[in-house]
This record gives structure tokens, sequence and C-alpha cells, in this order.
């Protein structure tokens, strides 16, 4: 569906994408995940044929992109990260209007448009004017415009900045719906989490790099091969005399306290957290609340980067 | 408060330093235009003796009294005399190829004389201007008048003596030139025609301005993911303005007809011709000064420097006369002079579209410059 090959792109002095190879498979949503700056929407501004790549190539259903007027664009919708649409007009004539951009026109442009009001929640919005619009709403129907078309590829630069949570799920619930019906989703952000509840695979980006790129089952291998057990006791004062217990059982890695939690570090969370919980019995602590945290994408680029995300 | 203040002082000083074009268009503009002014008004060098009023003398006495007239207008240093048929010389008025026509009737001598000693009724010289340059058609009877005289005071042997009449024995009469004798001119249309392209640049500027205004939103990204070209983005952005202009010209114009009794008197289709021509070139001009602003505030700041000067080499603002000559034919040139003189040629001259078939094809070439260049250029 979607194969981009060593793309390079510079501003001047400033190497904005430097390489960047990955792929999408039909029906597969991708993240693109990394900082601000760290060359994601250039990316997709080559994808999408607004700006061309120094080098390296972008191939589409098969083959490369040849002009501004390849129909292969047909096929494909952008959602641009600032809202790319007319404010004076209302939601209805913004869908007609980018419609017809695709020869869209008629009845199956009313269908069309009908169709992804409905799909955005913004049916009964339909013929009030966009300017009057919710941030939350506008960003809704920014999706809208870029689906009116149907397109088999659908790119999303950060479509869920500086929206409410509600609108936020509302467009979760929109692109679950699209990824069901088999489109192919390409996907920016820097939302940890919304790459790890929308995308079947992630690209991770910093500096114009790719250092990292698979599944999210694939990611989490690349984490290192601890988790924490957080345990809550109902002694406080025991607390800390556990902890150079527990630290002389095998598969520990380490053991911190604070108040009358412990943080423990284990190598291997199901094997070795049974003999945990049974040295806490044998000396007579009762357990009030018992948890264990996962590496999450966070962790993953922390450690691929030295930085966090949102750094 | 004097904190705040000054923060936002020095954030709008910040801001407008950022942007280097449009600091140095914001200085550049008024430099040139007040150095331009200063220089035609005399304050540098060349319109002292350069500029002149084009006048044809038809001399129909040809006498040598009314040689020595034709002798002492072409010695005037304001006018520049040329001879012409007495069958041209209204036409060429009209047509607005010179500012007036001085007819000096047959026997003007012996009649002047008559009546200079007997009382007859006085002849007259009879100037035919073009009614658009009211200025000037002033200053040329005054010229006249002035010519005559000198010419009698040859003839009597002395100046003084010819000025200390207490009557003059000829009358200097005056007719501007319309589309039809008898038809007074109706200066609504010239300026109903020079506000509206005055105006018609403007909406060109904002073209330029909102094109870029739109490049900075994602509503220009969405466009340009579209499977549409380039010049199809922009050709409809022009496309849509002139229409919108040519919308305003019509408009304009039907309101003088209703208001103001303004008449297309000579060819619609050259009208509406202009109207088009210049519409589209006004479009093209605002997407050629965006792809050279590169910033809505240089290419406003351009603009306004470009329109202004259009405008006043078109004589919109001062009579063209008093220009130094290079710059009087620089203004054949302008594409605002074109659209002016079009709408003069089809409205109060009352000319056929042979006359404005030249003016609408330069302004549709002009078109067809800029918007090649925008589409070239455009980023």
């Amino acid at each position: 569906m979607l194969e981009v090959t060593a793309l390079r792109k510079s501003y001047g002095p400033l190497l904005a994408v430097d390489g960047v190879s990955f792929r999408a498979g039909k029906g597969e949503t991708v993240g693109l995940l990394g900082p601000n700056g760290a060359g994601k929407t250039t990316t997709i501004s080559i994808i999408a044929g607004l700006i061309p790549a120094d080098s390296g190539e972008v191939r589409m259903f098969g083959h490369s992109l040849r002009g501004a007027t390849d129909p292969a664009k047909r096929h494909l919708g952008l959602a641009p990260q600032d809202i790319g649409l007319y404010e004076q007009m209302s939601a209805i004539q913004n869908l007609h209007f980018f419609g017809a951009l695709y020869n869209l026109s008629g009845a199956p442009l009313k269908r069309a448009a009908g169709h992804v009001l409905d799909l955005v929640g913004l049916t009964e919005r339909a013929k009030d004017k966009v300017g009057d619009f919710s941030g939350g709403m506008k960003r809704r129907l920014n999706l809208a415009a870029a689906l009116i078309h149907d397109p088999q590829l659908v790119l999303l630069d950060e479509p869920t900045v500086g929206v409410d949570p509600q609108s936020r799920n509302a467009i979760f619930d929109n692109l679950e719906l699209l990824r069901k019906r088999g489109k192919t989703l390409l996907y920016t952000t820097h939302y940890m989490e919304e790459a790890e509840r929308l995308c079947d695979r992630l690209v991770i980006i910093d500096g114009g790099k790719v250092i990292a790129d698979d599944t999210m089952d694939g990611l989490h291998r690349l984490l290192p091969q601890t988790s924490v057990l957080s345990i809550t006791l109902n002694d406080g004062a025991a607390a800390g005399s556990c902890v150079s217990d527990l630290r002389s059982l095998p598969g520990v890695e380490s053991v911190g306290q604070r108040d009358a939690t412990l943080s423990v570090v284990l190598r291997d969370l199901s094997a070795d957290s049974p003999a945990v919980l049974s040295r806490l019995a044998e000396r007579g602590h009762r357990v009030q609340h018992l948890a264990s945290e996962r590496a999450n994408l966070e962790t993953v680029f922390l450690n691929l980067t030295g930085r966090r995300l949102r750094d | 408060m004097l904190v705040p203040f000054s923060a936002l002082v020095r954030k709008d000083l910040r801001l407008f330093f950022l942007d280097r074009r449009a600091v140095l268009m914001s200085v550049v503009a008024p430099i040139f235009i007040a150095s331009f002014f200063g220089y035609i008004f005399g304050g540098g060098a060349g319109n002292q003796d350069d500029s002149r009023i084009p006048v044809v003398a038809v001399d129909q006495d040809s006498t040598p009294f009314s040689r020595s007239i034709v002798d002492h207008l072409k010695q005037d240093a304001y006018l520049e005399v040329k001879a012409a048929a007495p069958d041209r010389a209204r036409d060429l008025v009209r047509e607005g190829r010179t500012t007036a026509a001085i007819i000096i009737p047959k026997s003007f001598g012996v009649d002047m004389s008559r009546a200079f000693f007997t009382g007859g009724s006085k002849p007259e010289v009879q100037v035919l201007g073009d009614p658009s340059h009211a200025i000037e058609m002033r200053m040329v009877q005054g010229m006249v008048q002035s010519a005559v005289m000198q010419s009698i005071g040859s003839l009597m042997g002395g100046s003084a003596r010819a000025q200390s009449l207490l009557s003059l024995p000829f009358q200097v009469s005056s007719e501007g030139v319309t589309a039809h004798r008898g038809r007074l001119y109706n200066g609504y249309a010239h300026s109903f025609g020079g506000m509206g392209i005055q105006f018609l640049l403007m909406v060109g500027v904002e073209v330029g301005v909102s094109l870029l205004l739109a490049r900075q939103q994602g509503v220009w990204k969405r466009l340009s993911a579209a499977p549409v070209s380039k010049a199809t983005l922009l050709g409809s952005r022009t496309f849509s303005s002139a229409l919108t202009s040519m919308g305003t010209l019509v408009v304009l114009f039907a309101f003088a007809r209703i208001v103001f009794g303004v008449r297309i008197q000579g060819s619609f289709a050259g009208f509406v011709g202009i109207c088009a021509a210049f519409s589209l070139m006004t479009a093209a001009f605002g997407l050629f000064i965006a792809t050279v602003g590169k910033t809505a505030e240089a290419t406003r700041a351009i603009a306004i420097l470009v329109t202004l000067l259009m405008v006043m080499l078109g004589g919109g603002w001062v009579p063209t006369f008093i220009f130094p000559r290079w710059l009087q034919s620089l203004t054949v040139a302008i594409p605002t002079r074109w659209a002016m003189d079009g709408l003069d040629a089809v409205t109060w001259r009352g000319l056929d579209f042979s006359h404005v078939a030249a003016p609408i094809g330069l302004l549709m070439l002009t078109a067809v410059f800029f918007a090649a260049i925008a589409v070239k250029r455009w980023e």
C-alpha cells in the first residue's frame, strides 16, 4: 500500500528527514511517533506530495507519485495538523468543496458528505459555519474532509492536537471504525497513549531518523527484561525492615521503599513475584495493595534516545 | 503597568523587525514615492523644460498673421505644437492622441482687424480640448490668447500698445470633445473608471495576501494534496478574483449610469473587454506580488508601492503633463493607463472596438506574464 524508502529532506542546514524508510500494508494503522520537530510532519508532507524530497522514494499503490495530478492521489486523504477548512463556510459547504476537488459531484457527493458527517457525528451541525464550531468539532470535520472521497490511505497529522477528551475519544472511535473498514492509516503523534491504543505498528522517529520500526509486541521486546512490583503493606513501619530481606531473594534486582510501599524490581514478573509475596507472608506482613508496572512506549523512547517523548 | 506596556512594545518591534522584507519595503516605499513626487514637482530635474502639453494647430487662415500666432504657440515652453489637417483635428482629440486642437479660422486676421476698427463681430479661435484634461485645457486657452496678443503686438510694433487694448478684438472658445458634437462631457465616466481601477488593484493585492495566508494554514495543504495542479489552484483563484473584479466594475458603471447618466457611448464589447482584461490583470498581479513578497506583510508593502506607482503614473492623482517628458513616455507602458484610456475610449469618447483592441491585448498579455511567473515561482 505505502512504501517509503530512504527519504531525505533538508531546509538549509537543517536535515529534517534523514533516510526515513518504512512500509504500511493494507488495512494497517501505522503510527509515526516522535517528539516535536522529529520530522513527522515533513515525512507526511512528502508522502502527500506537498513538498518534494531531496532524495528517496515514496511508492503508493505500487508506483511513485508522478506530479500533482497523479490519479493515485485520489486514493489518498490528508487531515493536516492545522485545521484545513474555510471557517466562513458551513460544514457541508466545506465538504462539498473538498469533494469536488476529487471530481465528486451531484448525488454521489451529497451521499459522501452525509456519510462522513455521520461518521464524525456532525450531521446536525452540517449547515452551521465552521467558525462557530468548537476546536474538537473542527478537528472532527477536518477528519471528515480527509475522508470525503473515500480514500484507501489516510494521512493523519496529529489529528487530536488541542482537543478536549470527549472529542479525542470521538476521533479515536472514528479511526477505529476506519481501521475495521480496511483503511490504511498513517498517524503522526507525540502522544504515546494514542499510538498504543490505535496503531498496529509504530515507526519511532527522532532527529529525522527512524530509530525503531516494529509492532507493539516487538517494541515491548526492546524493553529491559524487568518489571516493577509495587507492594503497599498494612504496617508502614515494617516496610523498612523488609528491604534487605527481599533483596536476598533470587530474581530480585533491587528493592526501594517509600513510606509503606515497596518497589521491587524483578527480572521476570511471573516467575519471581510468588517468592516475594511468600516471603512477606512468612514474616507476617499483610499486603494492602499490589500492582505491577509494565514498561511502556515512553520507556522504549527513553531507552532508545535517552530523552522523553515530550521533551 | 510599565513592565507589561514595555513588553508589549518590545514584542511588536521584535515582530516587525523579524520580517526583513516588510521592514525594507516599509522604508523603501515612502522614500521612493516622496522622491518621485519631489522630482516631478521640480525638486530635481527634468520637468522644467521637458514637460509639454501636446496640441495640434490648424491654421485655416494661412496668413503671415496666423502663422505668427502658430509660431508664438510653438515658442511656448509648455506646449508641444504639431500641425494637423482640419478634418483630423477633432478625431485626434477625441481619440486622446492630443490634448487640444487650436483652430484658427479662415480670414481670422481680416475679421479681427474689422472688429478692432469698426466694431464688427469678433472672430473666434476654437480650442477643441480633451475634457478629461480640464486643467490643461484652461492653460491652453490662456496660451492661445497670449499668442494672439503677442502677434497683434508684433503687428502693431510693440506689445505694450497691444496690451493696452481695452477690448480684445477676438475670442477664444473652447469645446470639450466627446462622443458626439454637442454632448457634454460627463466627468463621472472618468472618475468612476479611475476609482474602479484603483480599487481593483487593491482587490488584486488581497488575492495575493489571501493566498499567502491560506498557505500558512492547513487549507493550502489540503488543496495541494488533491489531484489538482498548481496552475489549476492558482489559475482558479485568479479567475474567481477576476470575476468579482469584473462584477465590481459592472456594478460601478451601472450605478454611474443610473445615478449620473454615464453612458457607454462607444463599443460595448470593448467596455466588457477592457473590464475583463483589467480584472484578469489585477488578479494575476496579486498572484505575482505574493510570490515576490513571500509573507503577507511584505506583500502588502510591495503591493502598496506598486499600486501607488501605477495609479500615479496612470495619471490618477496628478495630470501626466506635469511629468518630465521621459516619464510621460513611460506612462504609456503602464497597465493602469491602458485600462483608463480604454474605459475613456468606450465611455465618453464614444470610440469603436478597434481603439481598445490594443489595450485589451496588452492587458491580457500582462496578465499571462504575471500569472506565468507566479505559477513558476510559487512554492
